[in-house]
């Protein structure tokens, strides 16, 4: 099984992303950012890095990019997406999730260890996750969580929230001034998927803790569950998302 | 055709929290300044639409402000008409 790696102009996580999922024992491949192509891999991410050197806003001329409107038939399809850093920003900017990353409260670039927990195991996701808190880095300017509050309680009634910023004890960090919450996110918010469960972005790096020489291979949880959740994709026949629905009513 | 010379200014939605603009205003109390307050950063597109008429020009800055300028999620913006090519010349700037 193949999963394709987007290099857009400034990514600098890529080369993370794919050994990553070489760690995790799939087949990780490169796709360019001007190549419509997504030369048949069963599940995409968007990598961390400064795209377009982040002008005018993080994420925004990515999303322009001819690779960025296969990737939109492919989530549409039904196709698992994970954004990384400023691949969340792009899906973002895309509308692929819901939000925007706005400037870190501290108006500092947050580079460093953060705890972040996932907020439900049944997600294609989190599926291969322990629950317990991951260590993870965080790098980045822009990261701080926004919509406004109906879409908040919106995203978490319908179990959208996918990860949250956490102290060492797993407790969220709520307070947007709290240094467990690197860059202010409302309601701690580090990561969240679509409606349809599909297309997932988180601001912290799970790929860089992907071996123990790393420090860690606490970030493997994520990435194998993206791997598990494109492999049972792929021997379902890629069914589209209302399929999927059709499936789990059936059931 | 003619060319029309637009300003876009795209500045943070009200009660979005502005950390730019927060951070000038605390920059205030050093220059003595203690009579501004509300200060909100945001950004200044200049550019230049060839088009039939001024309403065509304007649907297509229109257009871009929305898709692309700014983020409606987390900003507003206003289009303004300029004259000459472009506005941004400081008033004390000497005569050539």
């Amino acid at each position: 099984m193949r999963i394709g790696v987007v290099t857009f102009p400034g990514s600098n996580s890529d080369v993370d992303s794919l050994n990553a999922l070489t760690v995790a024992g799939v087949e990780a491949v490169t796709l360019w950012h001007e190549s419509a192509d997504l030369g048949g891999v069963s599940a995409i991410v968007l990598p961390g890095g400064f795209s377009y050197g982040d002008y005018l806003r993080a994420g925004v001329i990515a999303r322009f990019s001819p690779v960025m409107r296969s990737v939109k038939d492919f989530a549409a399809s039904g196709g698992y997406v994970l954004g990384i850093c400023n691949g969340f920003q792009v899906l973002a900017e895309s509308g692929l999730v819901p939000g925007a990353l706005l400037r870190n409260r501290s108006l500092r670039f947050a580079g460093r260890l953060i705890n972040i927990r996932p907020e439900r195991l049944d997600s294609p996701f989190t599926r291969a996750a322990t629950g317990a808190t991951l260590r993870v880095p965080v790098a980045h300017g822009e990261g701080c969580y926004f919509a406004d509050d109906a879409t908040l309680d919106q995203l978490e009634h319908d179990g959208q929230v996918l990860f949250r910023y956490v102290h060492d004890d797993g407790t969220p960090a709520l307070d947007p001034d709290d240094p467990a919450n690197p860059n202010g996110s409302l309601r701690a918010i580090a990561g969240v998927c679509n409606e349809a469960g599909n297309v997932a972005g988180l601001m912290p790096h799970p790929e860089r803790m992907s071996e123990g020489i790393l420090g860690s291979d606490g970030g493997m949880q994520l990435i194998r569950s993206l791997v598990e959740s494109a492999a049972e994709w792929e021997a379902a026949g890629r069914p589209s998302p209302k399929a999927k629905t059709q499936v789990e009513a059936a059931r | 055709m003619s060319e029309f010379r637009y300003a876009v200014n795209v500045l943070p939605k009200p009660g979005i929290l502005d950390p730019q603009g927060r951070a000038v205003e605390q920059s205030l109390p050093h220059l003595n300044v203690t009579t501004v307050s509300r200060v909100r950063v945001g950004r200044r597109v200049e550019l230049t639409v060839t088009d039939d008429s001024e309403a065509g020009a304007r649907a297509v800055v229109d257009g871009l402000a929305r898709e692309l300028l700014s983020n409606p999620l987390i900003e507003v913006y206003a289009i303004e008409l300029l004259q000459g090519t472009s506005s941004a010349v400081s008033p004390k700037a000497p005569a050539r």
